[in-house]
């Protein structure tokens, strides 16, 4: 306390006002660059957005499968009556012994036109495609299969679309592949087109065949 | 200020205070019977989004998909499911997205975090600055020596004498 009390008076002298603490020039000038800074930098990444958005890359409404990594959850499907093609069930996807597609689409799906000719390309390669049919009557899949070709081997209906709940499905198209152990790989939700199984199908297909 | 301050604090509590309005869609055929039960399923409902829409609830909206996951919400409580379970059944096969209150991960901890955190560096901001008002303050305006201070009352005497 007494050891302290020189100092105090000293201050308290004050014949002088004290000069003011320098102000270092560097942190000044970081000071103003810092939101210059954060602004590129927020512009950089909105930039990185729109291009994902057009490249397709980066899409804000798209829901990730919880299912990858996964087993094909429980089902039975019937068949489509007069489609020639037996129903599908889990039991027909657990090992299959080589990748194979489960396809959902529905007649009154547009994008389901759009991406048809590539499930039957992938038919044709040999690739097994199995189809479900989503919300649909069973009448207008079969002509939707008769005017634009069957591409499935194996074909489940899923009128009240509770199965497809259990997939984690939320519109058509939408398609899973899976590795020859029956676990699900990938999940593409909205139309295969050409350049979807250029850059992701047929590398994924080659590396789990 | 405080005259302006009160109605608006007023209204922010009462708007706090409001229950939710409550959810206008779905045929009244599918609600559950039990009002308890029903209840809980809106509850549940509401707090799951509907993955057409994305930024309504299951219990907002009108999209086929969302009227199915209803169902099924309203299915597994009159089967006696907690709410846990049920929401773990969504979350299952729809995955954090479903979920309107995303759940506290890794990769959510910052989205969580930033209030707390633009909270905390606003405060920080206003400490330092603060602090640093005080100080230019103390140096503007040194305290007084005991001297100057004798000086001042003896001044202040003198006027006193001569008024």
């Amino acid at each position: 306390m007494s050891a302290r009390l020189p100092e105090g008076m000293e201050r308290g002298g004050g014949t002088a006002p004290p000069e003011a603490p320098p102000r270092n020039p560097w942190r000044r000038r970081a000071l103003l660059l810092a939101p210059l800074g954060l602004a590129a930098a927020a512009g950089l990444g909105f930039l990185g957005m729109l291009r994902g958005l057009r490249t397709g890359d980066y899409d804000p409404r798209g829901v990730p499968s919880a299912l990858i990594g996964r087993p094909v959850p429980d089902f039975v499907l019937p068949p489509l009556e007069g489609s020639g093609r037996p129903g599908l069930a889990a039991a027909d996807l657990r090992a299959p012994g080589r990748p194979v597609l489960v396809n959902f689409f529905a007649s009154w799906c547009l994008p389901c036109v759009v991406e048809h000719p590539m499930l039957m390309r992938l038919s044709r390669q040999g690739v097994p495609v199995h189809g479900v049919s989503y919300k649909d009557r069973p009448a207008d899949s079969l002509a939707f299969l008769r005017r634009h070709g069957n591409p499935y081997d194996r074909l489940g209906v899923d009128e009240p679309g509770r199965v497809a709940i259990e997939w984690g499905l939320y519109g058509v198209p939408e398609t899973y592949l899976l590795d020859r152990e029956g676990i699900i790989r990938w999940r593409w939700a909205g139309p295969l087109t050409e350049e979807v199984l250029r850059h992701d199908l047929e590398p994924l297909l080659r590396r789990h065949a | 200020m405080i005259r302006r301050l009160v109605p608006a604090l007023a209204l922010g509590a009462a708007l706090l205070a409001a229950p939710p309005a409550p959810a206008a869609v779905g045929d009244p055929a599918e609600r559950l019977r039990d009002p308890a039960l029903e209840a809980r399923a809106q509850a549940i409902g509401r707090e799951l989004r509907c993955l057409v829409c994305q930024n309504q609830s299951i219990e907002d909206s009108d999209a086929p998909l969302a009227r199915d996951l209803r169902r099924i919400v309203r299915e597994q409580v009159a089967a006696g499911q907690s709410n846990a379970e049920v929401m773990r059944f969504v979350h299952d096969r729809y995955g954090d997205f479903v979920l309107l209150r995303p759940r506290l991960t890794a990769a959510t901890a910052l989205l969580w975090a930033t209030p707390a955190l633009a909270l905390g560096g606003g405060a920080l901001l206003i400490l330092a600055m603060r602090r640093r008002q005080a100080a230019e303050a103390a140096l503007a305006a040194p305290e007084l020596s005991e001297a100057e201070r004798a000086r001042l009352r003896a001044a202040e005497r003198d006027g006193e004498r001569a008024a």
